[in-house]
Parts: C-alpha cells; sequence; structure tokens
C-alpha cells in the first residue's frame, strides 16, 4: 500500500508526508507544463511567430524568468483596500485548487486521499474558489474588480450546475461516487462483449464529456467565456489591482485548475490512469499510471487551449443563456436517458 | 498544565474501554475553539462582508467536525451547500445591492436584544433535544456511515420524507421565480 510499492511498509504518517508532497507536484507540474507547452508555444504556432526563444533552449527556462520578474515587484495596495481580504483572497483560490487535486487517482495505490465521496468532494471544494475570487473583487475596493468579481460569480455558479450534472452520467454508469472505482469501471468494462480497451465512458457519455468541457472551460474563466476579465471592458475584472506575488498566486491557481479539470476529465470520460491491454490490479501502473494520466491531461487541455485561442468572447447574456437554457437542459437529458438505460441493460 | 489539559479533553470521550481517541479528542478542542472565536467575531463585527467571510470559517469547522465523527458524506455536503452556495449568494447579494466598501455603521445593534434572546432559545431547544434524543448513543468506531449506504437508506427507508422535501424546494424554487417575474 506504499505509493510506488516499495519493497518495505511505509507507516500511516509517511505515506501522508508522500502523498502530501506529491500533491504540491501535482499542482505545480501541470501548471507549468500548460504555461510553457500551450500558452507560450502553441499559441504563437497559432499565430505564426516563435514566442520566447532567449531564455534556455527554445524558451523553455522563460518561466523561471516569469516567476523571477513576478517575485521582484512591490506588493501595492489600493489606499481604500480592505487588506486582510485582499490578502487573503489569492490563497483562498489556491485552496480550492489544493483541495481539488487531492481527489486524483494516478494508480492503484497512488492516490491522495481515496474515499468514497470523491466526485462529490471535487465538485464541493471547486466551489470554494468562487469565494476567493469575490474576496479578491470586493476587497480591492475598486469598481472594475468589483464588476469583475460579481461577473466572475455568476459565471462560476451558472456552469457548476452543467458540470454537476454532466458527472453526474458518469456516476450513474459507474455506479460509484469513488473516483478510483470509477476509473476501475472504465478499466474492467467491455463494448459489446469485447474487452480490448475496457469501456471509456467518453463512447456512452460523449454528450456529458462535451457538456463537461464547455463547462470547465466557462469554470476557469478562458476565453471565449472570460468575461469576469474583459479586457477591453473592466481592465483586468478582479485582478485590476493585484501585483507581483500575488497575481502569480491567481495565475498559478488559474493554470493549476486547467490541469487538474483536464485530468479530472480524462479521469471521468477517458479511462484515467488506466492504459488499455494492461492488467488494472499490476503494481506496474503506480508508476506506469501518472505518465499515462498526464498523457490524457494533455490531450484534453490541448482541446480547452484550442478553444481558447480560436473563439472571440461571448457577451455575458450570451453566456448565461447557454449555461441555463442549452447546458443544463441537456446534463438533465443525459441523465435521463442513462438512468433509463442503466435499468435496462 | 499541558497534562492537565490533555486529561481535560480526553475526559470528553465518551466511549467505554481502554482505547482514548486523542488525536480526534485535540482536533475537536482545536476545530471547536476556532469555531466559536470566528462565531463570536460573526456577530460582534461591524462590517457585513466579514461577517460573511467569519460564517465561512464556521461552516468549514462543522464540516471538520462532521469528518472526526466519520460522517464525510454530510461534510462534504456542509461544503456544497452552505459554503459553496449559501455563503456565495449572501456574499453576491451584498455586493449588489450595498456595493459600499470599508465599515458600516452599526445598523444592526439596534435589535440585539431580541437577537440575543432568540440565539439563547434556539441553543437552549436544540441542545436540550440533542441531548434528550443521543444520551446513551454510541458512535461505531468500526464503521462509519457510508456513502451507499445513505443512499440505500434515502431510497428505502426515508422515500416519504425524501419525496416531501423535494416537493417542496420543487414548490419555494417555482415561488421564487413567480416573486422575481411578478413585474412583467
Amino acid at each position: 500500500m506504499t505509493v510506488f510499492n516499495l519493497a518495505i511498509e511505509l507507516a500511516y504518517w509517511q505515506q501522508t508526508v508522500i502523498r502530501s508532497v506529491l500533491a504540491l507536484v501535482a499542482v505545480l507540474l501541470p501548471a507549468g507544463t500548460l504555461v510553457y507547452l500551450y500558452l507560450f508555444k502553441m499559441m504563437s504556432f497559432m499565430q505564426s511567430r516563435l514566442g520566447p526563444m532567449e531564455a534556455g533552449p527554445y524558451g523553455s527556462l522563460q518561466l523561471l524568468a516569469e516567476v523571477g520578474k513576478f517575485l521582484q515587484k512591490e506588493d501595492l495596495f489600493p489606499r481604500a483596500a480592505d487588506r486582510v481580504v485582499f490578502k487573503a483572497a489569492p490563497f483562498v483560490v489556491l485552496a480550492s485548487t489544493f483541495l481539488l487535486v487531492l481527489v486524483l487517482p494516478a494508480g492503484p495505490d497512488a492516490w491522495f486521499i481515496n474515499i468514497d465521496t470523491g466526485v462529490f468532494l471535487a465538485l464541493a471544494v471547486s466551489s470554494i474558489s468562487v469565494i476567493g475570487i469575490l474576496m479578491a473583487g470586493w476587497g480591492s475596493a475598486s469598481k472594475y474588480s468589483l464588476i469583475g468579481g460579481l461577473r466572475a460569480a455568476g459565471q462560476l455558479v451558472a456552469y457548476e450546475l452543467p458540470l454537476v450534472l454532466a458527472v453526474m452520467g458518469v456516476v450513474i454508469q459507474a455506479g460509484t461516487l469513488n473516483v478510483q472505482e470509477i476509473v476501475l469501471a472504465q478499466a474492467n468494462g467491455e463494448i459489446f462483449g469485447w474487452g480490448g480497451i475496457g469501456n471509456p465512458f467518453i463512447i456512452t457519455q460523449f454528450l456529458g464529456f462535451i457538456i463537461f468541457l464547455v463547462a470547465i472551460q466557462a469554470e476557469l474563466t478562458q476565453p471565449p467565456f472570460d468575461m469576469p476579465v474583459a479586457e477591453s471592458e473592466i481592465v483586468t475584472g478582479y485582478l485590476t489591482e493585484y501585483t507581483g506575488m500575488r497575481f502569480l498566486l491567481f495565475f498559478i491557481g488559474e493554470f493549476a485548475t486547467a490541469g487538474i479539470f483536464s485530468a479530472l476529465a480524462a479521469t471521468f470520460f477517458l479511462g484515467g490512469w488506466y492504459f488499455p491491454g494492461l492488467d488494472p490490479t499490476d503494481n506496474l501502473f503506480n508508476l506506469l499510471g501518472p505518465v499515462v494520466l498526464i498523457g490524457k491531461m494533455l490531450l484534453v487541455s490541448f482541446l480547452i487551449f484550442w478553444f481558447r485561442f480560436t473563439y472571440p468572447r461571448f457577451r455575458e447574456d450570451q453566456l448565461q443563456q447557454l449555461a441555463w437554457k442549452v447546458l443544463v437542459p441537456l446534463s438533465l437529458l443525459n441523465i435521463v436517458v442513462t438512468g433509463v438505460l442503466k435499468v435496462m441493460f | 498544565m499541558i497534562s492537565l489539559f490533555f486529561a481535560q479533553i480526553q475526559g470528553l470521550d465518551p466511549l467505554e474501554g481502554s482505547e482514548v481517541l486523542v488525536a480526534q479528542n485535540v482536533f475537536f478542542a482545536l476545530i471547536a475553539l476556532v469555531m466559536v472565536l470566528a462565531a463570536l467575531k460573526m456577530v460582534t463585527t461591524e462590517n457585513i462582508v466579514h461577517a460573511a467571510l467569519y460564517l465561512v470559517i464556521v461552516l468549514a469547522g462543522a464540516a471538520g467536525m462532521f469528518i472526526l465523527l466519520g460522517a464525510e458524506f454530510i461534510a462534504v455536503t456542509q461544503i456544497l451547500v452552505y459554503i459553496g452556495a449559501i455563503i456565495v449568494l449572501f456574499l453576491f447579494g451584498i455586493m449588489l445591492t450595498k456595493g459600499s466598501f470599508g465599515a458600516e455603521e452599526g445598523e444592526f445593534r439596534e435589535r440585539s436584544q431580541m437577537a440575543v434572546l432568540v440565539a439563547v432559545l434556539i441553543v437552549t431547544v436544540t441542545s436540550g433535544a440533542f441531548i434528550d434524543s443521543f444520551r446513551n448513543t454510541e458512535l461505531s468506531r468500526e464503521m462509519p456511515s457510508t456513502t451507499a449506504e445513505i443512499g440505500d437508506m434515502i431510497f428505502s427507508q426515508f422515500i416519504i420524507p425524501f419525496e416531501a422535501i423535494s416537493v417542496l424546494l420543487l414548490a419555494a424554487l417555482i415561488g421564487s421565480v413567480v416573486i422575481a417575474r411578478r413585474d412583467q
């Protein structure tokens, strides 16, 4: 029951320490990868330019340069700001991200917490970030920040519903809220008696997958859903007054959450850490699983960033209409159909 | 002094037997302390947004208490419903309607005596009811309540209350829509 199945038995507290350190890695590594690979390089490629090239080979050390730049900046406060709320806001957002990563399993024994309420917990803690954003918007004591914070809260609340409902289809099909067991249900599943690649839920829950992707795009306030930080209207929304380290925390939170949501989508719909053709109880998966999961995460986040660089921004009313009039009814329909089929077969 | 403190919090353990749940009791004391302080700050602060944020700490503490009791499903529900939805709605409403920054005037002080009376009444009635119902109940340490069990219970033993609550919530939902759209 050790993390990488070493030949030694670790005590509970030793396992917990290892899992905690790895959770930190699991938050920061996807964030850095996504920023360099997609935000720097893929966006540049799509816009026919090179992107960062100076720091390191192909600009691979640009991230360190950026972090160094942010760390050197002065820690500024608006004069009327509510200092405590203003200071605490980025940490609340980051806390939500760190709690979210805990439910992700990366192998038969390589999990952070393995509980029966896994999916439920993920959806619950992802809503904590709304409080952080509202705190940032209000604590800054600036019009643009307040409007941005309110827009973000309205958007996050609206898109949380289709997000939850899209996952319900997966939960009904797997028959469990435990994330680890959802992965195993896909690994051990069969498509009309053929178990060659297991049964990734993207096949039966394709509508759910699409709704989930649209919803996480909005939850991450990525374009085309970036009304809360629309620079042509409200400067940068709730981020307007933030500089240096605190802005960096928001930035890390955003991209780490993008990575974790992608990994969650990969876990719910693409089979998680399971690689076809192998035995899911194999100890090999404690080492191979994280790699497979990162591969699938990069695949899903590629889609997210592809949409980000392709589509122009929605208007606020269009954004709310898409959530309430299209995504919520579709996901409810998906739940009903899944439930009926589950009972029939 | 410290040993006395530990003896005190160990004394809270209602379970008989040689094993004492030290870690649970220590964390119970810590969480309870944080919750009481946050609750006091919440009712005494002049700033309504600060009050809502102190309420977040109190509710998160309650979720922690449920985890200590092995009721993780209720703990997660606590986070999802109270912190994720109700507090967000509070903050949203406050920021949308008041829109002012900084400290408020003490406009809530006028009705403080009534509030104290109601609070004391609620504490007396609920704690009395709880002590009366659960005085001799012991928590099973081997089998904390699991999510699957709760699901089975809701849809078998408690199906009628569950459906009644569903209808009540639906009525509230429709009612709020009707009130909100009255002008049209």
